[in-house]
């Protein structure tokens, strides 16, 4: 069967990627399609310079007195890690690339509510970016992604104003992203398509936009009070003004937590379809799946004081946070569960997405199993900012979000280029990155328990072992994801043609041919049956 | 001293003891659920792998049962998690009355250390093992954070705060501590030595040592009271005076009352018109700026040896 629909791709026709050609055509383009290619080069570029700056890091912290970079520098390569990592990679793989190519194809639309509003998101974060890589260029930041105050506001000597200035622009980005997704999702739909018909990507998707609305401003407020207090001495944070540093806390984490299930809830949006593709089966508890992602959306703003446990909040605070915290790691447990007996009796296959799908359900499992360490009050006052810290965060924002964007961008591959990669090169690579994961984060669990502070550019000697054994497992995961650049940009050109539907999959989108032609669909496609209707008629 | 890397992870403060039980619970639980979970997907990605190209197998149905099940079991370990965590959380939440107190004031990149009766110290603190201590602590510049991995505890220091962390040692020795919040350039060079010695050690180490020149802290804020000439007015009733206010409640101009505490008396003398006494005006300028966090702590304590009745002897002797 799947060879039979292969033929169909062969044919020259035309489709989004040759209807017109010129820089123009894809700088002002307003097709969803496009507007994700603009997206996938400019977070590919990031998140190589993110990893840069990773690579600079495990490779001083070799030698216990830091080999390689002094620790003003070595600040600056966390920072710019993690500000690089959040705001200019995770924030937008998912939703902004597989998003906006998919949504439109997924509900059967021919693109998404405002077009246009979409390619000023695109300008907007390439701004927010520009300015970002300016305060780089300029000697770097070295506060740390959080900015606290008053060593951001008042103390550090770096480029902190055009950094958060970066980051603030970037934010309305997100905002009109998930602005954009929203109305879509509500008024597009193709006729038959009904909430409950959604795939579950969408469900994801559309949870991470409600988030984006809600969180971003406030990111927004806090990066303009820290502008102010910096250059203006507006007494908002820095006791020596008269404010109170605490304040800061609350409104980022307010922010910060939301944001951080704005990073992993669409890659669990990913994993559900790839489970659902590669063992045949409707995911398992398509519902409870489904209102965990609304409910994880909820619950994620009522945790934020767990980043505060130690910082003075009051008991009965930190009592509140601890409760939710456990809350929202219910519906984490419930996706999990679900995932797992989504294989039960399919027939499963193990092509490299599928690979990724399986490696996220492990890693995250682990990353959210640690995350409950920290929400007990208890343990969190010995574990609270170190390495068990950095390697929990890593597990779910790697192990989970980005193994879930790469599972994803393997899986759509084909759709969006019509053509296949090497699916053994995908294997290994994805192999790789498991298992220089595990290698690279595993002892960073071991290093916090002992005690090792997070942020240290050098440290006793005592924590060597350990920090030479996640380095070389840093340089495993640096070769797993430099194979799939090599072999994805090789197969845009010379891989075989992969016809519309090469995995045997449902979903709307894969009922086009790929690439699909510009306005998606011949004919608007109605919608007979539930997501994911595996084996209940014939393809 | 050279230390074997070991000795400073052992478990060495009476709250390292319940840390301990309750990690190694939720790494049973960990170990519990990453087994559980792993081994289903490798068993049915063996057992249901797929053997030919085409086939399809049928829908499983939903089961609402099992779904219950696996929401009602974690939620219910979770509860428990959460209560054994907050139960220890807040017992071990505020200090024994009768423990020692020592002086901790972070500053870019060190941290100094202030004992009770005068002898000072940067970056290396000195307890007795078996007695309580509490460290009340406080920041010159930005938020430090004051961690002894081998007491299982840490806590913010927050600039404008103070904040408290408390311990009884139970083994001697001598472990790192840490400054675990990130604080700027040589943030990773903050950090120092724990030692935890016999009481009787450790009393003859605190009168040996080199402080400021033998003085106490309370003597150290007495001479402060003179030298910013506090006297002028606190000694004169145009302000209030300080005899046995420590620890005592305070009617303020507002008709509220406030206990005279550390962080009160510190608040007094950065913010003077925060909280105003009853029956006075707010003119006293603030002293912000210009004593440090350390002279604010010797000013606390003179102030705090003025709540004894002995301490009348003192303050009469004064001009």
């Amino acid at each position: 069967m799947s060879q039979a629909v292969q033929e169909v791709g062969v044919l020259p026709r035309v489709h989004y990627l040759n209807a017109s050609y010129g820089w123009k055509t894809w700088l002002f383009s307003t097709d969803h399609k496009r507007i994700a290619w603009l997206y996938l080069a400019a977070i590919t570029f990031f998140f190589f310079v993110g990893g840069a700056a990773a690579t600079l890091m495990r490779l001083n912290l070799i030698e216990p007195q830091g080999s390689l970079i002094e620790p003003s520098t070595y600040n600056r390569m966390f920072t710019l890690h993690g500000l690089v990592m959040i705001f200019f990679f995770l924030a937008p793989s998912i939703p902004a690339v597989l998003g906006n190519f998919l949504i439109p194809l997924m509900i059967g639309a021919k693109d998404v509510a405002f077009p246009k509003l979409n390619l000023l998101s695109w300008y907007i974060f390439m701004l927010g970016g520009t300015v970002f890589l300016y305060s780089v260029l300029a000697g770097g930041v070295d506060t740390g992604w959080t900015f606290y105050t008053p060593l951001s506001s008042t103390y550090a000597n770096s480029n902190v104003m055009s950094a958060a200035m970066g980051v603030f622009i970037s934010g309305f980005s997100s905002i009109l992203t998930g602005l954009n997704f929203i109305v879509t999702i509500h008024t597009m739909r193709a006729p038959g398509l009904t909430w409950f018909r959604l795939p579950l990507f969408l469900w994801s998707l559309y949870a991470t936009s409600i988030i984006f609305i809600l969180a971003m401003p406030v990111i927004a407020i806090t990066m303009v009070l820290l502008m102010l207090e910096r250059f203006l001495h507006f007494g908002f944070f820095d006791p020596a003004l008269g404010g109170d540093p605490i304040l800061f806390q609350h409104l980022f984490w307010f922010f910060g937590h939301p944001e951080v299930y704005v990073l992993v809830l669409p890659a669990m949006g990913v994993i559900s379809e790839l489970i659902a593709t590669f063992s045949r089966k409707r995911v398992f508890g398509y519902g409870f799946v489904a209102f965990s992602s609304v409910a994880i959306a909820a619950l994620s703003f009522f945790v934020w004081g767990h980043h505060m446990f130690v910082s003075g909040e009051s008991l009965y605070s930190g009592l509140v946070f601890s409760f939710f915290s456990f809350a929202v790691a219910i519906p984490s447990a419930v996706k999990v569960f679900n995932w797992t007996a989504t294989l039960y009796k399919g027939s499963i296959s193990f092509e490299a997405p599928m690979l990724y799908a399986l490696g996220f359900i492990g890693l995250f499992t682990m990353g959210g199993l640690t995350g409950l360490f920290l929400a007990t009050l208890a343990i969190d006052v010995h574990v609270h900012d170190t390495y068990f810290i950095v390697a929990h965060f890593h597990f779910i924002m790697v192990g989970g979000a980005v193994m879930g964007y790469l599972g994803g961008i393997h899986y759509w591959w084909p759709k969006m280029t019509g053509r296949m990669y090497s699916d053994r090169w995908a294997r290994i690579a994805a192999v790789l990155v498991f298992v220089g994961f595990i290698l690279t984060f595993g002892p960073q669990f071991i290093l916090g328990y002992l005690g090792m502070p997070r942020r240290y550019a050098v440290y006793p000697p005592e924590f060597q072992t350990l920090n030479v054994l996640s380095s070389a497992g840093a340089s495993i995961l640096a070769v797993g994801y430099v194979i799939p650049l090599i072999y994805l940009i090789w197969s845009a050109r010379y891989g075989p043609v992969a016809g519309p539907n090469p995995w045997g999959a449902k979903g709307l989108e894969w009922t086009t041919a790929s690439p699909p032609p510009t306005e998606n669909f011949d004919v608007t496609p109605v919608v007979t049956e539930e997501a994911y209707a595996f084996g209940t008629r014939t393809e | 001293m050279p230390l074997e890397p070991s000795s400073n992870f052992i478990q060495a403060s009476s709250w390292a003891d319940d840390w301990q039980t309750l990690f190694y619970f939720e790494v049973g639980i960990f170990i519990f659920f990453s087994v559980l979970i792993f081994s289903a997907i490798l068993y049915f990605a063996v057992k249901y792998r797929r053997r030919a190209g085409n086939e399809t197998p049928p829908p499983t149905k939903d089961h609402l049962p099992l779904e219950i099940t696996w929401t009602v079991v974690p939620a219910a370990i979770c509860v428990v998690m959460f209560l054994w965590g907050a139960v220890l959380f807040i017992r071990n939440g505020t200090p024994p009355a009768a423990a020692t107190e020592i002086f901790v004031v972070g500053k870019q990149w060190m941290w100094k250390i202030q004992y009770p009766d005068g002898r000072r110290d940067i970056n290396e603190l000195h307890v007795p093992v078996g007695v309580p201590i509490r460290l009340t602590m406080a920041s010159e510049d930005v938020i430090h954070d004051f961690a002894i991995p081998a007491f299982r505890i840490k806590k913010d220091v927050v600039p404008g705060h103070y904040s408290t962390l408390w311990f009884k040692a139970t083994k001697t020795g001598k472990y790192h501590f840490y400054c675990d919040q990130y604080c700027g350039t040589s943030h990773s060079a903050m950090i120092g030595w724990v030692t935890v010695m016999e009481p009787a050690q450790y009393a003859q180490w605190l009168s040996g040592g080199a402080g400021s020149g033998g003085k106490s802290l309370a003597d150290t804020g007495a001479d402060l009271y003179k030298q910013y000439a506090c006297s002028t007015c606190h000694d004169t009733g145009r302000g209030p005076s300080f005899v046995g206010v420590y620890g005592s409640i305070v009617k303020l101009s507002s008709g509220q009352t406030v206990k005279a505490d550390d962080a009160y008396i510190r608040e007094s003398i950065m913010n003077p018109s925060a909280k105003i006494v009853a029956g006075y005006t707010p003119i006293m300028p603030t002293f912000q700026g210009q004593l440090s966090e350390e002279q604010i702590l010797q000013l606390t304590a003179y102030i705090k040896s003025l709540a004894k009745p002995e301490a009348e002897g003192r303050k009469a002797a004064k001009p």
